[in-house]
């Protein structure tokens, strides 16, 4: 029977993990990731969950534990945070071209110096370029069931790549809040089991992550490229049929009373329900504004993005990053060259927020979208605005 | 309140280590348990036995709570340690007719004089009812009671499986110091 019950978010994580009866887990622990790999580890202590849970001395050794798991055709999971995920970075980048269906899910979390626990996209962004699919979901049930999800896409047999799961730390990691949990058989019939075609096994010897010299390489790097774009299909495919399943759909890009709208903002993770709760009270004070959410960052869906803002003549981007002495947040930069060679196209307002855990509420959005409307209207000298930034 | 309004905002004060956080957990289990919408979370950060702390709740009967952030105009404010009175501005930002409910031996009037408090305020003595029935001066279960009894937001009867949960062999005694904050509190129909 389906359940519904009040959980935190990260607990609520770790037990999705269960449902898809993962083979091994190895992750070291970092706040804001903590409770979901201690959940896992005690599921396993205590006999509830049948996998190898290797408690590793760093983030480094996490994934390249994971590396070799996955090489093996294991069922492979762990989970991080920003510093974590910065010191793992090196063995991110080896996954992709090695074709290794790993599962992460990343607590976002801000990334020193100062040094901050709290939640912001700088550690998401820092590993923008290593090949692996990567989806930001905004409540704990899309955590719950994006976890189950990612294992479906990515070892597919046409995707085989890492899936990270990004979820924005403390703001929805420590929450208790209502999921709904699946059955396991529903989950069992929905996750097929892990059917990795070339797993390391010594009577049949294979050969990954070779030497490439340049004879070679570029092609490798295409290859890489055409895989990530190409798991666009599954992804869709598989969140079709979550949703025939399960009863709740995901897109790329998300729409909420952006259908003729012709102001449109744009939210990535956490603060997207609060910002539409801004739109609901703008639209009910006359402004003919909408919102669309981008759950999924890479690859990324330019068709669907340019899709939706369509209409619009105003599209306000929020970013939760910076990026240094460049243009502004990486969304917005994402979201101009997605727009750059349209014949119609949207003016382009960027607002960067909430950086490091500081709250943006109803009122502070709504603020952003007039604030935006008039930007757009006069221009500005400057590339983007940090929102309340005390200069 | 107008009728459109489901949502109850509640914002705990409390120090570290006295159990503002679970207390928060419980109650959302609860109001969940019934079928509600609800969200517990603490006032994110390094925790700090002492330090005085905030949790929060947000529950809606009717649809899915969807702010993220902290409460900052909240219905309803808790106080778990009265001396907290004299530190934290407690009724910061809280609603027109918003209840200020405190852990204390005085009466609303003393508060709310003592305090410069135009609030409506409920009061019970947390401290004496968990020392008396839990044997030790923790108060969260205790304001619980309170809060369930003032707020009206669920059925007091849904915090007792969360409380047996949590506390194992200790959950009927927990519960039993609940229940008697429930019929302690004092308040002024308003």
């Amino acid at each position: 029977m389906v359940t519904r019950v009040g959980v935190e978010v990260s607990i609520a994580l770790a037990d999705a993990v269960k449902l898809a009866n993962p083979d091994v887990i190895a992750a070291y622990p970092i706040t804001p990731q903590t409770h979901i790999v201690e959940h896992l580890a005690e599921l396993v202590a205590n006999g509830e969950l049948d996998a190898e849970y290797i408690p590793v001395e760093s983030e480094h050794s996490a994934m390249s534990a994971c590396l070799g798991s996955a090489a093996a055709g294991a069922r492979t999971f762990t989970a991080t945070a920003s510093q974590g995920l910065a010191l793992m970075n090196e063995v991110v980048y080896v996954a992709p071209p090695m074709r290794l269906p790993i599962v992460m899910a990343v607590a976002n979390r801000s990334l020193s110096a100062p040094l901050s626990i709290w939640p912001d996209h700088s550690d998401m962004m820092s590993v923008r370029d290593t090949g692996w699919i990567q989806i930001i979901v905004e409540n704990g049930q899309q955590a719950v069931d994006n976890t189950i999800i990612a294992f479906r896409i990515a070892e597919d047999a046409k995707v085989l790549l890492p899936v990270m799961v990004h979820l924005d730390g403390f703001t929805l990691t420590h929450v208790i809040e209502p999921i709904i949990f699946p059955t396991q058989e529903a989950v069992d019939k929905y996750l097929p089991k892990n059917r990795f075609p070339l797993p390391l096994n010594p009577d049949r010897p294979v050969a990954m992550g070779e030497f490439a010299p340049p004879f070679i390489f570029t092609e490798t790097k295409w290859a890489q490229e055409v895989a990530l774009n190409n798991s666009k299909k599954v992804i869709l495919k598989a969140w079709d049929e979550f949703a025939k399943a399960f009863g709740r759909k995901y897109l790329p890009v998300e729409k909420y009373h952006s259908e003729g709208a012709k102001v449109l903002i744009l939210t990535m993770g956490s603060s997207g329900e609060t910002a539409s709760v801004a739109i609901d009270e703008l639209r009910k004070e006359g402004m003919d504004v909408g919102q669309i959410r981008l759950r999924l960052w890479r690859p990324f869906p330019f068709k669907e993005l340019r899709e939706a803002v369509k209409d619009a003549d105003v599209l306000i981007v929020m970013d939760r990053a910076i990026s240094f002495g460049g243009p502004g947040g990486p969304l917005a930069s994402e979201v101009k060259a997605a727009f750059y060679n349209q014949a119609k196209r949207p003016k382009v307002v960027n607002f960067v927020i909430s950086l490091g855990g500081r709250d943006t509420t109803v009122s502070g959005f709504k603020e952003i979208v007039n604030k935006g409307v008039d930007i757009a209207a006069k221009g500005s000298k400057n590339e983007y605005e940090i929102y309340g930034v005390k200069e | 309140m107008t009728k459109e309004k489901s949502l109850i905002e509640i914002r705990w004060h409390g120090r570290g280590g006295q159990g503002a956080v679970t207390t928060t957990e419980m109650l959302a289990q609860a109001a969940i348990s019934e079928g509600k919408f609800a969200q517990a979370f603490p006032s994110f950060g390094p925790e700090r036995r002492g330090a005085p702390v905030q949790a929060f709740n947000r529950i809606d009967s009717r649809e899915p709570v969807r702010i993220r952030a902290d409460i900052t105009e909240p219905d309803y404010v808790v106080v778990l340690d009265p001396g907290l009175l004299e530190k934290v501005n407690v009724t910061s930002g809280l609603k027109k007719g918003g209840w200020v409910i405190v852990n204390t031996r005085k009466t609303a009037k003393e508060i709310q004089k003592e305090f410069k408090i135009k609030y409506p305020v409920a009061t019970v003595n947390a401290s004496k009812i968990a020392r008396e029935v839990l044997g030790v001066p923790i108060v969260n279960t205790s304001m619980l009671g309170a809060v369930v009894r003032i707020t009206g937001v669920i059925d007091k009867k849904s915090v007792h499986a969360p409380l047996e949960k949590r506390f194992g062999r200790l959950g009927e005694r927990n519960i039993k110091a609940m229940e008697t904050a429930f019929k302690q509190v004092a308040f002024e129909e308003q």
